[in-house]
């Protein structure tokens, strides 16, 4: 076995061990590689299948070809997908750059919040129809008290102390001086009421593995990560008023993988093209803190 | 395609301050696994706060340490050498955070030690090295580092290694190589150091890629512990899949596997993986299902073997000695009902015996403790309640290892050193304490008997849900209250009925429903009266626990519908869906016999 084996087998352990333990559990799709990659893992821990409410927090400034790319594979795979948002800081431009907002406002407020409020279940959740392809008011408004969630430890400073299973309290604060011990690949799967745990299955994987296993697998992967043919691509996807493409020429997953393994980004940071974390003094852990993921 | 290097994980312990984050800063500097700027950034940082440049700042840097300058957390930092990518632990030195260091060593395959030079060996350093032994990691180096703070006296490195050595020793650690560094200045990090001439070995990061990979454990026998069984229905899959990671061993398609605890016998149909072309065999390492040719009911947590390997089966016992490290705030205790994860197995346990407690930095160990506190390791009989199948941790890690957990946190760690063979179970220790305070009516069975005109009797109706269990239960209550016979049914047994029947997660419930129920039958059962209850799922162990609580009376097991019985002697196995007259006559012959009266009509 070659080490993306190694890493594929210990993610699917994990993802088991929190469908095993979790009764009202959840993973988030961003769209981005990072979890694709989960959720392609998902279907091999579950032999094809993805047993588990995929949720989307819809901040409605994702560039718009991810919502299309979303809604494709949803209905192709058969996911069980769901998406929720912030309608009040919507409504009321409570946004950047349009409201009077700075970056790391409107990330608490689009993502932070609504995400939040979407896995405690008390603002509404949109679940896809398969029979008609649009999004229903989903009923179930019980709270996820597992939320799997695609972050990597060589992503930036705060994530690499990150549990694989990571508990948060009510107020889905995370204590960084206090986490559990984890050990002979035994984690933290009781936990008190209201409280809810974050299943990180690919904390040990860089950048690099990620795509090195989208080759692999073939994975489809949204192809803004791609030279539009410009010279320029995204490497981390988010929101288009903070998210800037960087000068790159890769136009398919081989030439991504050369170009971090030994080309020009071998050394550049991943999210150097994310611009809240720079008003965050460099990292997330205001925002991760708070339940930014 | 994917470069062949291989990934190996390191963790860096030792004391509070003698060093780990100066250290990790300068390996990644050296081997130039830093993101493009981050040196340039940090030092301007410090000319701008007039403070010396400190690779530790480096570390602080990427990872957000915003703590007293101490490291609170295990972080995980990769880096790669041309032979290997590595991912490195830090963990904390600071006793508090004792847990973040156990976490970093425990997925760690290999360990560097530092040991500050001018202040030499502390807490710390030995029970750090301690803990790194008993995680089972076997290949250490030591650094001796702040070498420039003693001028590079061999002397100091000599009376430190002399020390350390012999602390080793009384653990079994034979360290690769102990060497004398400066982390601040850098020598003996990439290349030799002028400065300890005197120094023979390699530095520090040939060392580090001269740590072996633990190789795939693909020689040993198979053990595959059962994580969870899946039968998912959608899109017309009809598949029942027995799910888990095979941690030793291999095994191909037709092979003969046995479960344990449960010694149920299967073979296997077929091996499945998403996206992979039909396999038909797996190794070690991979996480991967099996269909099997018989459909049998087996739960999450049972190991399976080869039926060829029987030499080498794991133990089956409710009983065994381990060392365990505590963490929790409230020491390990008896009498107090524990949860044990020992592979996929999760089972109520409690600490039965401590054979002694031992201080993990001085060594010494003490007899006649009442608990294991937080910080010390102690050598513990451990005893569930339900059989578990393990391994001893010096043949197979994976299922010779386990964690404790009270309440909702994960408390302690042990590795199991014997199996035992117990005169006793934790239910009859139970009873015969319960026993020894009963207070005996005068009143006898026989009176009892005589004046009701029937024996006492607990009947537990079980099976699948919905298989008509309570309905049949009220039923056989009616007809024997009308025919005068002191007969009662107790309903709220359903209310916890199916917990823990599949899924692991209620398991302690489980064995408190049904110790309670056992409990419940005794009492009714000693006041000369029939008990009715229904069980969802009653397997072998669980109507033993029920039979025992039960004595001296007897028990009558009733089972509708598919069976997890394989010794356990039913006296009545009923198909369904049931035919509800033909099972009340096959009832009434059951019960004239047991009950012990004739003529009974019903």
């Amino acid at each position: 076995m070659d080490y993306l084996d190694n890493l594929e087998a210990k993610s699917v352990y994990i993802l088991r061990e929190a469908y095993k333990d979790f009764k009202s559990l959840c993973m988030l799709w961003s769209i981005g590689k990072d979890s694709t990659v989960l959720l392609w893992l998902a279907r091999k821990a579950f032999f094809g299948h993805v047993p588990i409410p995929l949720v989307h927090i819809d901040t409605h400034y994702k560039i718009p070809a991810m919502i299309e790319y979303r809604d494709n594979i949803a209905r192709e795979w058969k996911l069980n997908m769901v998406y929720g948002e912030n309608a009040d800081a919507l409504k009321n431009k409570q946004t950047f750059p349009d409201g009077n907002l700075d970056r790391i406002s409107c990330c608490k407020n689009l993502k932070s919040e609504a995400l939040k409020h979407t896995l405690s279940g008390d603002w509404p959740r949109y679940r896809m129809n398969h029979d008609t392809g649009k999004y229903d008011l989903d009923k179930n408004t019980e709270p996820y008290t597992g939320v799997i969630v695609g972050a990597r430890a060589d992503e930036e400073g705060s994530r690499s102390k990150e549990r694989v299973f990571s508990p948060r309290d009510k107020a889905s604060d995370w204590d960084v001086g206090d986490q559990p011990p984890e050990l002979f690949e035994q984690f933290k799967t009781d936990f008190a009421p209201g409280s809810h745990v974050r299943i990180h299955p690919l904390l040990d994987w860089t950048e690099l593995n990620i795509w090195e296993y989208i080759q692999r697998e073939k994975i489809p992967i949204i192809d803004l990560y791609f030279d539009n043919g410009e010279g320029q691509r995204f490497r981390s996807l988010g929101c288009f008023p903070c998210t800037t493409p960087v000068e790159s020429r890769s136009k398919n997953v081989e030439e991504i993988v050369e170009e971090l393994r030994s080309g020009k980004f071998a050394n550049i940071a991943e999210r150097s093209g994310r611009a809240q974390d720079k008003e965050d003094g460099g990292g997330l852990e205001t925002l991760r803190r708070e339940g930014y993921m | 395609m994917i470069d062949k290097k291989e990934q190996l994980n390191l963790v860096i312990v030792g004391h509070v301050d003698h060093g780990k984050s100066t250290f990790l800063g300068r390996l990644l500097h050296d081997t130039n696994s830093l993101p493009e700027g981050k040196l340039e950034q940090v030092k301007a940082v410090c000319e701008r706060n007039s403070k010396p440049f400190e690779y530790a700042f480096l570390l602080d840097a990427l990872k957000d340490e915003q703590s007293q300058g101490i490291t609170i957390d295990a972080a995980r930092c990769f880096f790669n050498t041309d032979k290997r990518h590595y991912i490195i632990f830090d963990a904390p030195g600071h006793i508090e955070f004792l847990k973040n260091m156990v976490t970093g060593a425990g997925q760690a395959e290999a360990g560097i030690l530092l040991i500050d030079a001018k202040e030499g060996v502390k807490e710390n350093s030995r029970r750090h090295g301690f803990l790194l032994s008993l995680l089972g990691i076997k290949q250490i180096v030591v650094l001796v580092n702040k070498m420039d703070l003693v001028d590079f006296s061999e002397d100091v490195f000599n009376s430190i290694k002399k020390e350390y050595t012999e602390f080793l020793k009384d653990i079994n650690v034979n360290p690769i190589e102990i060497i004398p560094i400066s982390a601040f200045n850098g020598d003996n990090m990439v290349t030799k150091s002028e400065k300890s001439p005197w120094y023979k070995g390699k530095p520090v990061v040939e060392h580090i890629d001269l740590f072996k990979k633990e190789p795939e454990r693909t020689d040993k026998a198979f053990r595959f512990p059962v994580q969870d069984i899946y039968k998912f229905t959608e899109e017309n899959d009809d598949r029942r899949l027995v799910a888990g990671t095979v941690r030793t061993g291999s095994i191909s398609k037709g092979d003969k596997v046995l479960f344990l605890p449960s010694k149920k016998e299967s073979s296997i149909t077929s091996i499945e993986q998403f996206n992979v072309t039909s396999q038909t065999t797996s190794s070690a390492g991979q996480s991967v299902g099996f269909t099997l040719d018989t459909q049998l009911y087996i739960k999450p947590g049972e190991v399976m073997v080869k039926v060829s390997e029987a030499k080498q089966h794991p133990f089956s016992s409710t009983t065994f000695k381990a060392n365990v490290f505590w963490l929790g705030k409230q020491p390990l205790i008896k009498n107090k009902k524990y949860k044990l994860k020992l592979a996929s197995a999760r089972e109520s346990v409690y600490l039965k015996e401590i054979v002694n407690v031992m201080d993990a930095s001085e060594l010494t160990s003490t007899t006649n403790n009442k608990s294991v506190n937080r910080h010390d390791v102690g050598e513990c009989i451990f005893q569930t309640i339900r059989p578990v199948s393990f391994d001893l941790a010096t043949d197979f890690e994976f299922t010779g290892r386990f964690v404790i957990v009270d309440g909702y946190e994960i408390a302690g760690g042990g590795i199991i050193t014997q199996a035992i063979e117990s005169e006793s179970s934790q239910i009859q220790d139970f009873i015969s304490k319960r026993d020894y305070a009963w207070e005996k009516s005068v009143i006898s069975p026989e009176s009892r008997y005589l004046r009701y005109n029937h024996k006492a009797k607990f009947i537990v109706i079980t099976g699948p849900d919905d298989t008509g269990k309570i309905d049949l239960a009220k039923t056989i209550e009616e007809r024997l209250f009308n025919d005068g016979k002191k007969a009662y049914f107790m309903g709220i047994s359903n209310m916890l009925s199916g917990v823990g029947a599949t899924s692991s997660a209620g398991v302690e419930d489980r064995d408190e429903h049904i110790r309670s129920l056992g409990e419940l039958a005794h009492l009714f059962t000693d006041s000369g009266q029939i008990f009715i209850s229904t069980v969802s799922n009653l397997d072998d162990v669980e109507a033993e626990i029920l039979k025992e609580l039960n004595k001296p009376n007897d028990i009558v097991v009733i089972n509708i519908g598919e069976s997890r019985f394989k010794d356990f002697p039913v006296h009545l196995q009923l198909e369904t869906p049931i035919d509800k007259e033909d099972a009340l006559n096959k009832i009434y012959l059951l019960l004239q016999d047991q009950l012990g009266f004739a003529n009974y009509s019903i």
